[in-house]
């Protein structure tokens, strides 16, 4: 027992690291919006981004719809491949990662050049005699820009989830006399429960505080949460206590968001935190 | 049938994946500025890109300040998830938490407190900047949650009783903890680095809150780029990443195959 | 595994090495406007690149959007730059805060290579802190495949035309933007007077569902892409547009009030590496540095030596070089009170985003989230109580 208890010393370091790096940040985020520039006490920051409440909520409801996208495209496929041979497995997977190795603003620039009046596949539609659609600076695009952006973190923890199923409770239920529709709606994906969890909330806090996608596909007419707390640190109207200020309330929203999340998965509490 | 819409499927989800990606190669090859008219086949912006200074060098100090904070973040995040395993339930709950703030929270929420930090406590203690110094600072805090992530579910697998055993039999403790813990939770200490590697080498909105101004990454030449005119330059770049990682994956992935492990294992052992 | 060690060891030393070796190095940090500078590509030269071959001088060059972004990083802090190239009106605001060193002209004997033109300009009246860099005007730029026929496009209210609906580009940084607001209302740039601005934001506020995008430096890759109809627009940029789309062309609305602006060099306060700043300026004023400056630009150079050194076609240039008639509209920005330049940040705050929420939604929203959590999860524990049951 006192080896064991000299063991956890090792964390020491890291736990003084999380203090300097972690918790202090966040205290400076409250301070600085309960604050005014001249470090006074105030709680007009707060009571000002009430102002903003539209903002928030159409930020929340573009990246719940672009979460849903998420689950709905990328739970067929982590399915298909969980199917396949296990070397195949292996390739789809390598496949589904490479992208990220691309910087992201450029596979998001690249999308610009694809979705515009004269992009790409305007010019693809053009050669039927069809369009030009309207693609570009829609918030059809920015959901599709987040789409595109977030569906790996969907894929692979749904994709992990559904390979750990053990394959005798499928079996059991066929025998059971399950037909394969009852045996995806009634085992599989209720089973899969915890890779949806952890998929909704990896695809979900990125996309609700993107700064980027809205302002390259989306023209910048609808700022998002993202891009109003840029504008309040490093863009045009300087204002750290009030970007602090959002901030904080994004964390708590977030932070509620999880917490419902944590509802819909029984058990495994580990997996969540993940 | 059901087959062939299952194909079909899969198809589609890796052309929507891949379009951009193929967009991005074909008009690094293209002789003009433009970015959807082509122009003709030229490899110029490929020559030009090993002139261009200020590329190079924040490809330089994106690999530096990704090695660095990988390697610092994996013996640090290593250590801590010994330390936290060996806790008491109540405690390793509680920093594990901690832990995870990091990771819950959204990139621009930790990349705005930080540079809080950095800015006006860097005040008050006097002169410290934003420089490669805090853009590491910043890269190790995100990277360590990962590190344990991926080492902790490794050290919960392992046989407590190995370590004692290495005792009874005559190791040093040192020599008990690099020959029988280090050896067990290899592989989630590697999974671990590549992830760190990985995130540290692809982050924008962290690198752009923290970084100074004769620190660049990449990552925030591009934005910078992206708001006037991307120089296909920059696509050649890519292209080449591109081309690096996809035969480094298929390299690790055949040698894996023949050993017969896969790198299955080592995917679902990162859980991302 | 040894072999990894030891690569992984390499790399480390190679890091400490390249920390220590850069802080003997002489060098400074630029902090210019985006694409403002030749660097090598479309057989121009790289400037900075040749100052360091020249001098030993290494440069750190970054680059910003606008003045506004320019002054938040600065005033931010934890950032050191040595150069920045700000804008008239933004040069005078630094000065009154005290941001900028003043510069020693004894060490920069190009100098005289400035035209008297841009010397002693109302934002900095003893040429202490500022050197010019460029000078420009802003008119409308077009694209003629895209006006429809009988358009007068003679006016600032074409911006505001609702058959342009979707091929609108706007700046996304509040000066200008005001600007373009006022140049259509017929009020000075600089006006201090409350109500006119809070007019020319409800104008912009008209504008906004017009709008395609609001942008910057992009309105030069949507215009030359043929994205857009119509965008407010820098002259000298402009004229690099219109080499690379032919369909473009670019007015500058006459009997209305339109901005010029001056940008130039200033040293800040607390660099650390003035003599090396000076240093840069002096290179840059150059004859044949700034002839390639003005050729890659096409913005008017200050530097009367490389004037001489264009081609009579760009001295010629109506957009570069607009005519004395033209100017006489031409309003320089200066820097706007401090209770102005509040107003002027909220009322744009208000155009860009959404900003219809009363003070206390905000509190409704996260209570009405925290009250879905808290049912969810009551709900959930009577199941499972139930279950167990």
């Amino acid at each position: 027992m006192n080896k064991k208890n000299n063991k956890k010393y090792l964390a020491s370091v890291y736990i003084v690291w999380m203090l300097i790096f972690t918790i202090i940040p966040l205290g400076l985020v409250v301070y600085f919006s309960l604050t005014d520039t001249n470090g006074a006490f105030t709680f007009d920051n707060l009571k000002n981004i009430g102002e903003y409440t539209p903002v928030f909520l159409s930020s929340i409801k573009f990246s719940a719809i672009a979460t849903a996208l998420c689950l709905v495209l990328g739970y067929p496929f982590a399915y298909i491949i969980s199917k396949v041979k296990a070397s195949k497995q292996t390739v789809f997977l390598i496949f589904i990662m490479l992208p990220m190795w691309i910087n992201f603003l450029l596979r998001t620039y690249a999308w610009m050049t694809l979705l515009e009046n004269n992009g790409l596949i305007n010019k693809f539609f053009s050669l039927f005699g069809l369009g030009p659609f309207h693609m570009i600076n829609t918030k059809g695009a920015v959901v599709l820009g987040m789409v595109y952006n977030f569906l790996p973190y969907m894929i692979i923890p749904i994709y992990n989830v559904i390979t750990k199923i053990d394959k005798n409770v499928i079996v059991a239920a066929q025998d059971l006399g399950a037909n394969s529709f009852n045996v995806i709606t009634r085992v599989i994906f209720p089973l899969s429960m915890p890779g949806i969890v952890s998929g909704i909330t990896m695809v979900f806090v990125p996309a609700v505080s993107t700064f980027i996608i809205s302002t390259m596909l989306g023209g910048g007419s609808n700022l998002m949460i993202g891009d109003l707390i840029e504008l309040q640190f490093l863009g045009g109207s300087y204002d750290p206590n009030l970007g602090s200020a959002l901030s904080l309330v994004l964390m708590v929203l977030i932070l509620i968001s999880m917490g419902i999340m944590n509802e819909f998965d029984s058990g495994e509490e580990e997996m969540i935190a993940i | 049938m059901k087959k062939f819409l299952s194909k079909a499927y899969v198809a589609f989800i890796f052309l929507f994946l891949y379009a951009p990606i193929i967009v991005l190669i074909v008009f690094s090859f293209n002789n003009s500025k433009s970015r959807s008219v082509w122009h003709g086949f030229t490899l110029k912006w490929y020559v030009e890109l090993f002139k261009d200074q200020a590329i190079i060098n924040a490809f330089v100090t994106t690999l530096l300040v990704a090695t660095l904070a990988a390697l610092i973040a994996t013996v640090l995040g290593t250590l801590a998830a010994i330390g936290f395993n060996s806790m008491k339930k109540t405690p390793r709950k509680f920093y594990m938490q901690v832990n995870n703030i990091p990771m819950l929270n959204p990139e621009i929420v930790t990349g705005v407190s930080l540079m809080l930090l950095f800015v006006y406590v860097g005040r008050i203690l006097g002169g410290m900047e934003l420089s490669f110094f805090t853009l590491l600072l910043a890269h190790i805090t995100f990277n360590v949650p990962y590190v344990i992530l991926n080492v902790m579910p490794k050290l919960k697998q392992m046989d407590t009783h190995l370590y004692d055993a290495a005792l009874d039999l005559g190791c040093k403790p040192a020599q008990a903890f690099f020959k029988v813990v280090m050896h067990e939770i290899m592989p989630g200490i590697i999974s671990g680095l590549i992830m760190a590697f990985t995130l540290s080498f692809d982050d924008f909105v962290i690198s752009y809150f923290t970084s100074g101004s004769s620190s660049q990454t990449l990552s925030i030449i591009i934005y910078a780029m992206t708001r006037k005119r991307i120089s296909p330059k920059i696509n050649a770049l890519s292209s080449i990443m591109f081309i690096t990682v996809f035969a480094l994956l298929l390299i690790v992935n055949f040698r894996q195959d023949k050993n017969k492990k896969g790198i299955i294992k080592k995917l679902k052992g990162s859980n991302i | 595994m040894k072999k990894t060690a030891l690569f992984l060891c390499f790399i480390i030393l190679l890091g400490v090495l390249s920390f220590g070796s850069s802080a003997k190095n002489r060098e400074i940090t630029v902090y210019n406007w985006g694409e403002y500078l030749p660097d090598g590509t479309d057989g121009f030269v790289d400037v900075n690149k040749l100052f360091t071959e020249k001098t030993g001088i290494k440069v750190n060059y970054s680059t910003y959007q606008s003045n506004e972004e320019m002054f938040t990083k600065l005033s931010g802090g934890g950032v050191s730059y040595d150069i920045v190239i700000p804008s008239d009106y933004m040069i005078s605001k630094m000065i009154a805060n005290d941001m900028l060193a003043e510069i020693n002209l004894k060490n920069i004997p190009n100098y005289k290579n400035i035209s008297d033109d841009f010397k002693s300009l109302e934002y900095d009246p003893e040429n202490k802190y500022s050197v010019a860099y460029t000078g420009g005007t802003v008119g409308i730029i077009y694209n003629k495949k895209l006006i429809k026929p009988g358009t007068d496009l003679n006016t600032w209210d074409v911006m505001w035309n609702p058959e342009y609906k979707g091929q609108i580009l706007m700046f996304a940084n509040s000066r200008d933007a005001f600007a373009c607001a006022f140049s259509k209302l017929g009020y000075s740039l600089n006006t201090t007077d409350k109500q006119q601005w809070i007019e020319a934001a409800n104008q912009l506020k008209k504008q906004k569902p017009l709008v395609q995008s609001y942008a910057m430096d992009q309105i030069m890759d949507k215009m030359i892409a043929g994205e857009a109809a119509l965008a407010p627009y820098y002259a000298g940029d402009a004229v690099t547009c219109m080499a690379e789309n032919e369909d473009l062309d670019f007015i500058i609305p006459d009997n209305a009030v339109f901005n010029r602006f001056v940008d130039a060099m200033c040293i800040l306060k607390g660099s650390e590496h003035k003599r090396e700043a000076e240093e840069y300026i002096n290179f840059i004023l150059e004859p044949e540095i700034g002839e390639q400056i003005a050729s890659y630009l096409n913005y008017p150079t200050p530097n009367k030596e490389a004037f001489k050194l264009l081609s009579s076609e760009q001295q010629n240039n109506p957009i570069s070089y607009p005519s004395e008639e033209k100017l006489k509209n031409a309003e320089v920005f200066i820097n706007l009170p401090p209770e102005i330049d509040e107003l002027q940040k909220d009322l744009w705050t208000s155009v860009r985003a959404d900003s219809s929420g009363s003070a206390w939604s905000i509190a409704m929203v996260i209570f009405a989230f925290a009250l879905l959590w808290a049912l969810i999860a009551f709900y959930r524990r009577i199941i499972k109580r139930k279950k167990f049951k």
